[in-house]
């Protein structure tokens, strides 16, 4: 069966049989037995899948619910009466009216030698493990009543560990060759840094030329991270370092917390996904030690600003002006995955990224000036840490151009899995925390920052606002509740078009100084588009590249992560389409429950602009704090 | 690498592609013919490879490390390699490993100073009943005596 969206060869796609589109039309459906119960099912579904639509429990470890079926780790064998062999459930599409058995001797003994034979190879103790009762495999041990190794359990270390990258972590003597972050990375984000390498007992997954992760061509997602059903890989831990400077008198610490992370983090304090705690992690973070803590919405308010002038800027340069050069469409430059991704993939549109910083690297430059000079406290005492739900932040933060403060403009980038950890270490139960607002000066930031968590929120909040600027029309009048539904879900790719019509309003006092009037903009349409997935971003890229339906965009919403931010790779393991969702409505949610919801009312940037960037959006001082510049680092390793 | 020498192996993995296509199945045929011709599939060739057939090279990377006929550093001139299953083992492979060892000067897996010889174990050819066996490049010579195979390995030049 030829899958057209995987670029395998045949001989290596799984058995897929297409699921029929009327499975109630004669022939579409099919009575199997699954232990002895009469069951009905479409014709192509999995065991696995008619297993679980019943509430039969099966176990896996290979499959996951974001990435194509893999059967290679056999936990999920059942009988199927006939067969000689057992059947891995996950891998058989049923054609037959088949009899199934999930729980028999035969069964059960397979599983634990299945799970005795990874043990035997799983290097470590799980009390000293970064998943220690969040694996998958520790969990399969307890369900199948391991008390001891019947295969033996290896002694010493195997492989040394590669801490080489900022945000990823590679322990391969925690690897089970799932395959997971192969089928990840090469399936799911189309960057394909890592793939088994070797042979039979020597197989182990590998970089290409088995290099350290820092020396390929990795963007630092996460995705793998998220995905890995064991320890094998996790995410640089800083939090030691934020706990020293915590401690010490002389440093003025100070955190800076992302929307999605407060969608997920309840996640990790046993609450199901989909519960916003923003304000009690506020007060959270505060009782582990922090003076202060801002609202990375703010900057994601200021972002919007300063991307949405520097695009009227280039529409203005390009059909005003008729220049020609004009990099067009504009892409967002918020996530610092698909940044690199674009470094590495697309050099040659690297014009086309917005020359704005990501929130958190416009928050970490105004911490150590316009913050410093306010609260007078030398900024070289002042330790700027950032939750996110990123593992790529880590390596963002990193970055040798991102200190225009003087200094390391954000010191550390912290994943919502770290913080979690950092609030159980100070014995808090999250869940139990009284609400408290940010501080100021930067205060609670408006519900368009706030949904930059989720794929299409930043087309969102840009579209919110230059409608208003344009028009001189509320956003509510335009769209219901000021809610952009085009650009939301968890479609690819999203394309929206706005029209401006006839009537254009005042150009805003913000931006006077750019641009005369709107009368250039009288009857266009804005073409937007929203892509989430690496995988998504090289299908528009590659549109663009062919001068197809995407070229014809002005602006274009890229992230890294399946889902956006809130699928980040710094946030709670596990992930799946359901866990994304719950967590975009929470997201949603909250920016309805807000009463500002525009980035451009948001009192404390107008105040910004006033007292601190006095020259205005894309002014002198913004493109020394909050613009930065890309490199081309092309797709070859020396 | 020198620029025109990245120019010369692009243009030639360029001409392959053309001769096998660019499906994923011409990958092997195209990486045989690259070992064939360097002795082993340098790390920008990988790449190029990777980038004429679109997959990546990790990808490239895997299936060489997955075959014992390619590599990603250059082996001796001459490949020697000896069976090591268990007929072959039975019939004093063992002798004929030692003769090669001694004769050579190196140990098995290792190449000789003046690169002439790379020696290796090798898994069954096939030939169990003609043990003990071993290949010398693509030739294949059975029933050794340890006399015999260093007789064998002073005739290749």
């Amino acid at each position: 069966m030829e899958n057209k969206d995987t670029r395998a060869p045949k001989s290596q796609q799984p058995h897929v049989v297409p699921k029929p589109e009327h499975p109630e039309h004669i022939g579409g459906s099919i009575s199997i037995e699954i232990n002895e119960k009469k069951v009905v099912v479409p014709m192509g579904t999995t065991i696995l899948e008619a297993c679980r639509n019943e509430g039969i429990h099966v176990p896996t470890l290979c499959h996951h619910d974001d990435l194509c079926v893999a059967g290679v780790c056999r936990i999920c064998v059942v009988e199927v009466e006939g067969m000689r062999t057992l059947q891995a459930a996950c891998a058989f599409p049923i054609t037959a009216p088949i009899k199934i058995k999930t729980s028999t001797t035969m069964v059960r003994k397979a599983r634990r030698h299945v799970i005795d034979l990874m043990l035997s190879e799983h290097y470590g103790e799980c009390y000293a493990c970064v998943r220690n009762n969040n694996c998958e495999l520790q969990s399969l041990a307890n369900e199948y009543n391991v008390d001891h190794y019947n295969f033996g359990h290896v002694k010493e270390s195997q492989h040394e560990v590669d801490d080489s990258s900022y945000s990823v972590v590679r322990d391969m003597d925690k690897c089970v060759l799932c395959k997971r972050c192969v089928r990840t990375c090469i399936d799911l984000q189309e960057v394909g840094v890592l793939e088994a390498s070797n042979r039979g007992d020597e197989t182990k997954i590998a970089t290409f030329l088995d290099k350290d992760l820092a020396d390929v061509i990795c963007i630092n997602c996460g995705q793998c991270i998220n995905r890995c059903p064991t320890g094998a890989l996790h995410e640089k831990a800083v939090s030691d370092p934020i706990w020293e400077a915590i401690e010490d008198p002389t440093k003025h610490v100070v955190m800076q917390t992302a929307p999605s992370p407060r969608a997920a983090i309840g996640e990790e304090f046993g609450l199901p996904a989909g519960h916003s705690m923003t304000q009690e992690l506020n007060t959270a973070i505060r009782r582990i030690g922090f003076d202060a803590v801002f609202d990375t919405n703010f900057t994601a308010d200021l972002t919007i600003i300063e991307e949405g002038t520097e695009l009227i800027i280039r529409l203005f340069q390009a059909l005003v002006e008729k220049k020609e050069d004009v990099a067009l469409p504009q892409f967002t430059s918020c996530s610092p995955g698909w940044v690199k991704y674009l470094e590495h993939f697309y050099p040659e549109y690297i014009d086309n990224l917005s020359t704005a910083k990501s929130p958190q690297q416009m928050f970490g430059a105004l911490l150590k000036t316009f913050y410093a000079e306010k609260i007078g406290v030398d900024p070289k005492d002042i330790v700027t840490v950032a939750t996110m739900p990123c593992a790529a932040k880590k390596y963002e933060c990193n970055r040798p151009e991102m200190n225009d403060s003087g200094f390391k403009d954000v010191d550390y980038g912290l994943t919502t899995r770290e913080l979690a950890k950092m609030i159980k270490e100070a014995g808090i139960n999250l869940p139990e925390m009284p609400k408290s607002h940010f501080d100021n000066p930067f205060g609670d930031a408006s519900g368009a920052g706030l949904i930059f968590g989720a794929t299409g929120g930043v087309m969102e909040a840009a579209i919110r606002s230059v409608v208003e600027f344009v028009t001189g029309v509320k956003a509510e009048d335009v769209f219901e509740r000021a809610n952009v539904m085009p650009v939301r879900g968890f479609d690819g790719i999203k394309i929206m078009e706005i029209p401006i019509g006839d009537q254009v309003g005042p150009v805003p006092e913000l931006i006077k100084h750019l641009v005369p009037n709107w009368d250039w903009l009288k009857g266009a349409t804005l073409k937007v588009a929203v892509a989430h997935g690496t995988a998504n971003a090289k299908k528009v890229m590659e549109d663009i590249k062919a001068g197809g339906e995407l070229s014809k965009c002005h602006f274009i919403e890229f992230m890294a992560c399946p889902g956006g931010c809130l699928g980040g790779g710094g946030q709670p393991i596990p992930t799946s389409p359901e866990i994304r969702k719950k967590r975009a409505e929470a997201i949603y949610a909250e920016d309805e429950s807000l009463e500002l919801r525009k980035s451009h009312e948001n009192p404390h940037v107008v105040q910004l602009y006033k007292e601190f960037l006095t020259e205005g959006p894309c002014g002198h001082k913004s493109h020394e704090l909050l613009h930065t510049h890309y490199t081309k680092r092309g797709k070859y390793i020396a | 690498m020198l620029v025109a020498e990245k120019n010369a192996l692009t243009e030639e993995i360029e001409q392959l592609v053309e001769k096998y296509g660019k499906d994923r199945s011409a990958l092997l045929e195209i990486l045989h013919e690259i070992q064939k011709k360097h002795r082993s599939i340098p790390d920008f060739a990988q790449q190029e490879v990777a980038r004429l057939l679109e997959i990546h090279p990790v990808e490239v990377y895997s299936v060489i490390s997955f075959y014992t006929f390619l590599n990603t550093e250059p082996k001796g001139r001459n490949l020697v390699r000896i069976c090591q299953t268990i007929s072959c083992d039975m019939k004093n492979k063992q002798a004929v490993v030692n003769a090669v060892e001694r004769e050579l000067g190196v140990k098995i897996g290792e190449t000789t100073r003046d690169r002439k010889f790379t020696v290796e174990y090798t898994n069954c050819m096939g030939l169990c009943d003609q043990g003990p066996a071993m290949a010398v490049n693509e030739r294949v010579y059975m029933k050794l005596t340890p006399e015999k195979a260093v007789e064998i390995l002073n005739e290749v030049k």
